[in-house]
């Protein structure tokens, strides 16, 4: 289980217990968390699942597909600590993460 | 058909015949077809439900035209999800359908083995015209499609968008508002068309009174010139390069402007990865944003309003719940499914599936199977407005091609029942449609309704 922060584009904070395993996606869906869609249901093939991971926790996210880079390439607002949601699994060492979003995803 | 004779009725053939080894020949051989006694949607639904699946070749656009390819790609998916058609390779050259969601995702995933090259024949079942043509970002592979894609990408992103509503909401209520009562009228042309043409116009910063040009283009680029009525191969040409020559006007205007205008044009002019293109990339890749913005938004459009009175407890809650729009947009481009596939060319050998594919190969991603797949959608066959997940459709396809205009798309259509609501309680579909011809543009001539007085 990690305790997940998720914040809007507009600041709203939306804080999220995610059972070990699941996708930090399928957390933000299935809590109601808004600004997540996941249209590919978690298959790196969509990038509407795009957030920011805080700085200091990007090594604990582990690394990407060569998929996810390419999503990533192709979205808006592409950062260095850039991710796909439904590419990082909660476990008890995300445990605190703080996740923002861009300001649009498609 | 006489130089090959036999690609027609080689069924042990399960490999898309290279291009080296395969004279086109024009006008195309006649198609092999079943022998019905009439070929009414009936009779087709009928043949179909037990026709030996080596027999079908589902790419013919009678299938498509009554409707009636829904059973074909149920026994695909059950049956042999992975099938390679060799009937009429004469024409086509053979081809891999790829009907459950998981495959056609893996397909869709996998742009290093899976090809969109134009120069392999692009991302239609037919080949795209190799005397003609036309490269495009849909039909490129990494790394020049990346940077294509980039370079139109702002015009349908976050603030644009944001920018767009209230122009796309006045127009909206202009055209409902002029909609007559109590007298029957094609939705198609009053409403689908209408609409989509004034925003492609938008989007190019074309002339607004020559926005039916954009409609013509559309449809002559998508247009099968076998089609009895329709233009003949070099007739088509000839309208796309006038439609090249009037671009290369308002290009040539824009370019040099020392601030860049916003549309598309502009775009594609002052960004340093597409302002040096040839001038038929330059069409190629107009056509793809006309018809990649037009015929498939027009077909949700017509789709949507056909879907809600063929389901009318779902039309109900609609009416009793506005606020459900926003999953009856998701919905309607699940069900219509705009673009009935996308095709691939394998760039090596691969498995899919547990068949061998054949570098070459050409690989179809049905998306209106995927779609219908009951391995992945509960229920796939129902129109349900209040579905749970109805974003999670493959009308926009996946991976680094995944439309671009998706935000945009559902925007209009989300704006439109909006607008719709507030005015009509009904309005009622008098006739069956008219469809479309093409297993790629999967959508509607004409639709004939009524506003109750
Ligand atoms: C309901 C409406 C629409 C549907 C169903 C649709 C469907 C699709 C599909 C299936 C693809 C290919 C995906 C793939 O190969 O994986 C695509 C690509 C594309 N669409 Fe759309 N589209 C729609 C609306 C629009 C609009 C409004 C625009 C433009 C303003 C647009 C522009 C494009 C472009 C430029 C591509 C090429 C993307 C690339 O190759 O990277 N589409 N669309
Ligand atoms: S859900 Fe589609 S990329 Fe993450």
């Amino acid at each position: 289980m990690a305790k997940i922060t998720y914040i809007e584009f507009n600041g709203a904070e939306h804080v999220v217990n995610v059972s070990d395993g699941i996708s930090l996606m399928e957390g933000a869906l299935g809590n109601g968390v808004p600004g997540i869609d996941g249209d590919c249901g978690g298959n790196a093939a969509c990038a509407t699942c795009h957030v920011y991971i805080d700085p200091a926790w990007v090594p604990k996210t582990g690394t990407m597909t060569d998929m996810e880079a390419d999503m990533l390439d192709l979205a808006d607002g592409r950062q260095d600590n850039s991710r796909l949601a439904c590419q990082i699994h909660a476990s008890a060492a995300l445990d605190g993460l703080v996740v923002r979003m861009p300001e649009t995803q498609h | 058909m006489a130089t090959q004779p036999n690609l027609t009725a080689d069924k042990a053939m399960k490999h898309t015949v290279p291009r080296e080894d395969f004279q086109m020949v024009w006008p195309l051989p006649p198609r092999h077809r079943p022998n019905l006694k009439d070929y009414s949607a009936a009779s087709l639904a009928a043949y179909l439900a037990t026709a030996p699946l080596d027999e079908v070749d589902i790419a013919d656009p009678m299938y498509w035209e009554t409707d009636t390819h829904w059973t074909y790609f149920k026994r695909l998916r059950d049956e042999s999800p992975i099938h390679f058609t060799g009937l009429n390779a004469n024409r086509h050259r053979g081809y891999w359908s790829v009907t459950r969601w998981a495959d056609v995702m893996a397909v869709d995933t996998n742009h290093q083995v899976f090809s969109s090259d134009a120069h392999l024949g692009g991302i239609t079942l037919f080949d795209m015209d190799q005397d003609f043509i036309m490269p495009m970002f849909i039909a490129m592979d990494q790394p020049k499609h990346d940077v294509q894609r980039r370079a139109v990408n702002p015009i349908v992103s976050g603030q644009n968008l944001a920018d767009f509503e209230t122009l796309i909401r006045a127009r909206t209520q202009e055209v409902l508002d002029g909609l007559p009562r109590g007298e029957v009228f094609d939705w198609v042309d009053r409403v689908s068309i209408e609409l989509t043409s004034r925003m492609l116009a938008t989007l190019f910063d074309f002339p607004q009174e020559h926005r039916r040009k954009l409609t013509y283009w559309s449809d002559i680029a998508t247009a099968d010139p076998e089609v009895p009525g329709n233009l003949q191969k070099d007739e088509r040409q000839g309208v796309l390069m006038g439609m090249l020559q009037e671009f290369m006007g308002l290009w040539n205007e824009r370019v040099n402007l020392a601030e860049p205008k916003g549309d598309l044009i502009s775009m594609l002019a002052h960004n340093p990865a597409t302002r040096y293109m040839p001038p038929m990339e330059f069409m190629g890749n107009l056509v793809l944003l006309i018809v990649g913005g037009n015929d498939t938004t027009r077909n949700s459009i017509t789709g949507g309003l056909k879907f809600l009175n063929d389901n009318p407890a779902e039309y109900q809650k609609l009416r009793e719940n506005p606020a459900l729009i926003e999953s009856l947009v998701s919905e309607i481009i699940r069900y219509q499914t705009p673009l009935a596939h996308m095709r691939r060319t394998a760039l090596e050998d691969t498995i899919l599936g547990g068949q061998h594919i054949r570098k070459g190969d050409k690989v179809v991603m049905w998306y209106v199977s995927g779609n219908r797949d009951e391995r992945a959608i509960e229920n796939p066959d129902a129109f349900i407005i209040d579905r749970p997940r109805a974003r999670q459709h493959m009308s926009f396809g996946f991976g680094i091609h995944r439309c671009v205009g998706n935000r945009l798309a559902e925007l209009q259509l989300k704006i439109l029942w909006e607008e719709i609501m507030k005015r009509f309680d009904n309005i009622e579909v008098v006739a069956e449609p008219e469809r479309v011809p093409s297993a790629f543009v999967k959508g509607y001539k004409s639709l004939m309704v009524r506003i109750p007085a």
